[in-house]
């Protein structure tokens, strides 16, 4: 972000280019049928939030640097290059009003992977100096101090106490040879610290060996979502250095969407290199403990509850059944919301959109589409397994004036466990 | 030019010239688009690229349940002409021939009647479709002069075609002669306009599919 100008960002779109991007753009009939999958338009029925609409930028970069056509008119002076302004209008489009969810790329008839392109955008205007205040606040407390929330290890540290305390239990930390080294998000440690007993119980039963590390414990990173790779690159590396460091056999990505997607999906090509150990989502991990009978629970829940699927995870992700199976052996009652599962609506909230208050009005407005989705069910608690959705579903709720009860999967699971 | 050396042009020299721009054209946007590549995926796979690919690509002929609840009038109305635009071209047996005479195979056709019907139905749905993108805020957002110029093109072989087959107006061979001159005129735009979908879309659905399969996802 230091030394950001139009040319760089400029450059840095031409670089994002590649061949799925443009057979995307080459495909595009101006259908508008991606309107219809995104929440920002339905829930404003504003024109401009069409998704395929954000990918303007680089839309116009593509046409001009490769393309036969494109170019000639570039050279004849018949159309108007990219301008620093352009990418200033298409700020709050690129930023505030996608949360990269992908469900526009889940409907588009030709097949564009729109959220894939919004990714790509989002380094070029990062790199030109328009990505929003907030992301850029978070990017730098991610890189100085280890977490973008500014929590610093004595935070953890004390959490752990907390949590030892509360449950009678031992937390591993820094344990060479464990086979899990568990991450975690900074909204985990200062808002949802049950999350950390709750593995900690459930390891225990399931005789699982772990380990937090004190040198990386923060998973998210702020660089994919503002779209500086450099950044995203140096968060991973963290992770990267203290799992080689304890010799652990994988990772556990924490109750967080686009964490999971900065390990699991991006990490490896973002530090240029194959991980020695590897990437699992913590409901992979307690699925598979479900699946080889370590996870024995003395009752289930018998509120009626819904799962809410966050998008980095499930659609995004292919952590889809794991969630399912695990409710189904926890609650008596689990119903699911109209379209859930990979076409799920996104709570509004991922991709960055949680960290830039300007999004906050906006962000609000469109969970309008969640609502409808749980007015469709009536649920008596929602259980989901993402921080980020959690308090922006909690909000949202509270917003429209729904007393519905946010639940952590993992945390609901460690409730119900018979405990030796 | 009389109108029968009118016709031998734009059967002839015309033609050929409309066939090797789109055939050319079409080559050099696929050149265009693969030579930009794809960085190898260094994460650890979950599902197959491959699987994912053919998957999706079959499977965005069906839209979702949701998509057709929301976007029912763009999904009913572009089936409608797209099936009606393969019928007219490739189901009618005067083309038949043509593409007897070019490639040195043939297959069955339909009654004229029919085509003749089918040609007025896909002539009703693209002025819907056109009408559609004037009226609705979204489309009209996105357009541009060449959505509207593609429409044009994609219009007149229908339009001319029908009055070749009907004799309205013109003496016949005019009649051919414009309506062949018509469908080059959508040859030569076809690569470089956004009727380039009906080849590049196998790419981009092929990429959609590939990228979700990759993560177990099928897309």
């Amino acid at each position: 972000m230091s030394g950001a100008s139009f040319e760089r960002g400029y450059n840095a779109l031409k670089e994002q280019i590649d061949a799925p991007v443009a057979a995307f753009l080459s495909s595009c009939v101006h259908c508008g049928m991606c309107a219809e999958a995104c929440l920002f338009f339905t829930e404003t029925r504003d024109p401009k939030y069409t998704p395929i609409h954000k990918v303007a930028p680089l839309h116009k970069v593509w046409k001009q640097e490769y393309t036969f056509w494109g170019k000639l008119g570039k050279a004849l002076g018949l159309s108007k290059p990219l301008t620093d302004q352009d990418l200033t209008d298409w700020e709050t489009l690129v930023y505030d009003s996608c949360t990269m969810c992908g469900r526009c790329s889940m409907v588009c008839p030709v097949g564009n992977d729109i959220a894939y392109m919004i990714r790509k955008t989002r380094e070029g205007m990062a790199a030109a100096g328009h990505a929003p205040e907030g992301l850029i606040g978070a990017a730098r407390r991610s890189v100085t101090i280890g977490s973008p929330m500014g929590v610093k290890l004595p935070a953890l540290q004390a959490q752990i106490r907390h949590m030892e305390k509360e449950f009678d239990i031992k937390i591993p930390v820094d344990v060479e040879g464990a086979d899990y080294l568990c991450m975690l998000s900074s909204m985990e440690i200062m808002n949802f610290p049950e999350y950390i007993g709750s593995i900690a119980r459930i390891f225990k039963q399931a005789g699982v060996s772990w380990t937090l590390s004190s040198e990386a414990f923060e998973a998210t990173n702020s660089g994919i979502q503002i779209g500086v790779s450099d950044i995203a690159a140096v968060l991973v590396q963290r992770i990267v250095d203290a799992a080689e460091k304890l010799k652990v056999k994988a990772v556990i990505s924490p109750e967080c969407g686009h964490a999971y997607m900065a390990i699991r999906w991006e990490g490896p090509n973002l530090v240029g290199k194959q991980f020695g150990f590897k990437v699992v989502h913590i409901l992979e991990v307690l699925d598979e403990l479900r699946a080889e009978g370590k996870l024995k629970v003395r009752d289930k829940e018998t509120q009626k509850l819904t799962y809410h699927d966050p998008c980095q995870i499930a659609r995004r992700g292919g952590v889809l059944e794991q969630p399912r199976n695990l409710l189904n052996m926890v609650a008596e009652n689990f119903v699911e919301m109209p379209g859930a599962g990979k076409m799920n609506w996104c709570c509004g909230a991922g991709g960055g959109v949680s960290s830039n208050e300007r999004a906050d009005e906006l962000r609000l407005k469109t969970f309008a589409r969640k609502k409808a989705q749980l007015d469709a069910i009536n649920p008596d608690a929602v259980v989901s397994a993402c921080s980020n959705c959690r308090i922006h579903l909690e909000e949202g709720l509270e917003e429209y004036h729904m007393d519905i009860p946010l639940l952590s999967l993992t945390e609901t699971i460690a409730e119900h466990l018979i405990e030796k | 030019m009389t109108e029968a050396e009118f016709l031998l042009w734009v059967r002839g020299p015309a033609f050929n010239a409309a066939l090797f721009i789109m055939l050319a054209g079409i080559v050099v946007r696929f050149v265009e688009i693969l030579f930009l590549g794809r960085k190898t995926n260094l994460a650890q796979a979950r599902g197959s690229e491959v699987a994912g690919g053919f998957y999706t690509t079959w499977r965005r002929m069906i839209p979702d349940a949701d998509s057709f609840i929301r976007s029912g009038f763009t999904i009913i109305a572009g089936y409608v002409f797209h099936i009606g635009l393969f019928v007219v071209i490739f189901l009618f047996v005067p083309h038949i021939l043509v593409f007897e005479r070019a490639l040195g195979v043939s297959w069955g056709g339909l009654p004229s009647n029919i085509v003749d019907a089918t040609t007025v139905v896909t002539i009703v749905a693209l002025v819907a479709v056109l009408l559609h993108r004037i009226k609705d805020p979204v489309l009209r957002m996105l357009s541009n002069a060449s959505d509207y110029l593609v429409w044009l093109v994609t219009i007149l072989p229908l339009i001319t075609g029908w009055m070749a087959f009907n004799r309205v107006g013109l003496s016949g061979p005019m009649l051919i002669g414009i309506h062949i001159l018509s469908v080059e005129l959508l040859m030569i735009l076809f690569p470089f306009t956004k009727l380039s979908h009906a080849f590049t879309l196998f790419l981009a659905r092929w990429y959609n599919g590939a990228i979700a399969g990759y993560k177990g996802v099928r897309s």
